[in-house]
C-alpha cells in the first residue's frame, strides 16, 4: 500500500505527517521524493545507510558520421537537438533520456553516455526503512531519482509506505500519484491553503485516486481549506492543532511521535482513522 | 541580408511578438529584395524547448540578424552557432524596426534569460 503525502505548496506539513504516520505503523517504509531539498532524513536520522549514484542517458553526436538528416531533430518532441551550420548540438537539460534520437539515427552517429544526476539512499530508523532522493544543485529535473526510488520500492514486498512528495502539482508530483493507491492532502486553514489544496486535489481526481485531507495548523475561527472539503465531499481523515510545541520539534528535528506519550496516541489515533479510510475507499473504489 | 522577427500576425502592420520561441510567426525581410515573407512557427505548440526550434527554423531560413525584444539562453546558443546576430526591438512595430535596424538605430541585444518553464519539470 503506498499513500502519497501531497500539498500544494512548502511548509504545510507533508513531511510532519508523513514522518509521524511511519512511526506510527508496525513497521513502515518512508520515501522522501522531495529530491530538490530532501529533509525526512534530518529527523529520522537513519542508520546503516546504502548510497546509490542516480545516472541518465545523454545522447552525443559522432559529427563525422552524422549525414545532416535531421530524423533526430524531428523526432525529439522537446526540441533538444538542432542542427547548424552541419553539427549537431545537444541540450542535455532539455533531454529526457528516451533513446528515440539514438533509434532514429540511420548512420549510427548518435551514441549515449551516463551522467549522474543524483543520489539515492536507504538507511533504517527503527521501525522505518528510510529512503532519499538527492537530486544535485543545477539539475533541471529530480524525476529520474523519483522513478529509481518508486521502483526500487516495487522490491519491497509487505509494509506501508509513505511518500512525502515536493510541493506542488508538476510532472515531478505527478509521477508519484500515478503510482500510489492513495494521496493524503495537507492543507493550511487559509484561503491560500485552500486554492493550494484545490490544485493537488485536482491532481488526485486527474488520475482517479482516493483521497483525503490533514487540515494542519488547526485552530479556532474560519477554515477555508475545511469549507473547501465540505463543499467537494472530501473526507478530513484528521486536524493536527497549531501549536509552538509542535512547530519547535520539527525545528529541532525531533519526531513528535517519538518525543512524547501525548503525541504518540496523538498520532496512532490519526494513522488509524487514515487506514481505515484507505481501507474503505480502496475496496469501494479500487 | 535576411532579418528574422518574431511577429503575432501574417502582415506588414503586425506588432512584435513578445515571445520568440513561442511567436505565432516570424517575419522574414529581405533587405535586397526588399521582399516580406512570413512564416508560421512550428514550435509554438512544443512541449518544451521552444527557443531551441525557433532558433532552429531562423537558422534554417538562412536569416543573419535576429530583431527581438527577448532571447533565452538556449535559443541564443543555437543562434550564435549559426553566427546570427541579435539585436533589441525598440518600438512595438514591425516595420518601423526594419527601418531603425537598416538606418543603424537599433542596439545588439546582450542579455539572454533562462528559461521560464524550468520550474518543476
Amino acid at each position: 500500500m503506498k499513500i502519497a503525502v501531497l500539498s500544494g505548496k512548502g511548509g504545510t506539513g507533508k513531511t510532519l505527517v508523513s514522518i509521524n504516520l511511519a512511526c506510527a505503523a508496525k513497521a513502515s517504509i518512508y520515501i522522501d521524493c522531495d529530491v530538490e531539498e530532501p529533509n525526512g532524513h534530518l529527523f529520522f536520522n537513519p542508520s546503516n545507510i546504502k548510497e546509490e549514484k542516480v545516472e541518465i542517458k545523454i545522447p552525443y553526436a559522432d559529427n563525422n558520421l552524422c549525414t545532416g538528416c535531421r530524423r533526430c531533430v524531428d523526432f525529439c518532441k522537446f526540441n533538444a537537438l538542432a542542427y547548424i551550420n552541419g553539427k549537431l548540438k545537444i541540450f542535455d537539460e532539455i533531454c529526457h533520456s528516451c533513446g528515440g534520437c539514438v533509434m532514429m539515427c540511420p548512420a549510427n552517429a548518435i551514441s549515449e553516455r551516463e551522467k549522474a544526476v543524483g543520489k539515492i539512499q536507504e538507511g533504517v530508523s527503527g521501525n522505518v526503512t528510510v529512503n532519499t532522493g538527492e537530486l544535485n544543485p543545477g539539475e533541471a529535473s529530480g524525476i529520474p531519482i523519483i522513478k529509481k526510488l518508486l521502483k526500487d520500492n516495487r522490491k519491497h514486498r509487505v509494509g506501508l509506505t509513505f511518500i512525502d512528495c515536493p510541493p506542488g502539482s508538476s510532472c515531478s508530483v505527478m509521477e508519484i500519484v500515478k503510482d500510489a493507491d492513495y494521496c493524503v492532502l495537507v492543507a493550511e486553514p487559509t484561503l491560500y491553503g485552500a486554492h493550494n489544496l484545490n490544485m493537488v486535489y485536482e491532481l488526485a481526481e486527474l488520475y482517479k485516486k482516493p483521497c483525503g485531507v490533514i487540515l494542519n495548523k488547526y485552530q479556532e475561527g474560519d477554515n477555508p481549506s475545511e469549507y473547501f472539503c465540505m463543499q467537494k465531499g472530501i473526507e478530513i481523515v484528521g486536524r493536527i492543532p497549531f501549536n509552538k510545541e509542535l512547530g519547535l520539534m520539527s525545528s529541532n528535528a525531533k519526531i513528535a511521535f517519538r518525543e512524547s506519550e501525548k503525541y504518540r496516541v496523538f498520532f496512532s489515533a490519526l494513522f488509524h482513522s487514515l487506514i481505515r479510510e484507505v481501507r474503505h475507499e480502496t475496496t469501494v473504489n479500487p | 541580408m535576411k532579418i528574422a522577427l518574431p511577429v503575432n500576425d501574417n502582415n506588414i502592420n503586425t506588432e512584435i511578438c513578445i515571445s520568440f520561441g513561442r511567436t505565432p510567426y516570424f517575419l522574414i525581410y529581405d533587405t535586397g529584395t526588399k521582399e516580406a515573407l512570413f512564416i508560421d512557427n512550428s514550435a509554438a505548440a512544443s512541449q518544451g524547448g521552444a527557443g531551441i526550434k525557433a532558433a532552429q527554423i531562423i537558422a534554417d531560413n538562412n536569416a543573419e540578424v535576429l530583431l527581438t525584444p527577448r532571447c533565452g539562453e538556449n535559443a541564443a546558443e543555437v543562434l550564435i552557432s549559426a553566427k546570427i546576430k541579435m539585436y533589441k526591438t525598440s518600438s512595438n512595430s514591425a516595420i518601423e524596426n526594419i527601418t531603425d535596424f537598416i538606418n543603424g538605430k537599433l542596439l545588439p541585444l546582450e542579455e539572454t534569460h533562462a528559461g521560464f518553464h524550468h520550474t518543476g519539470k
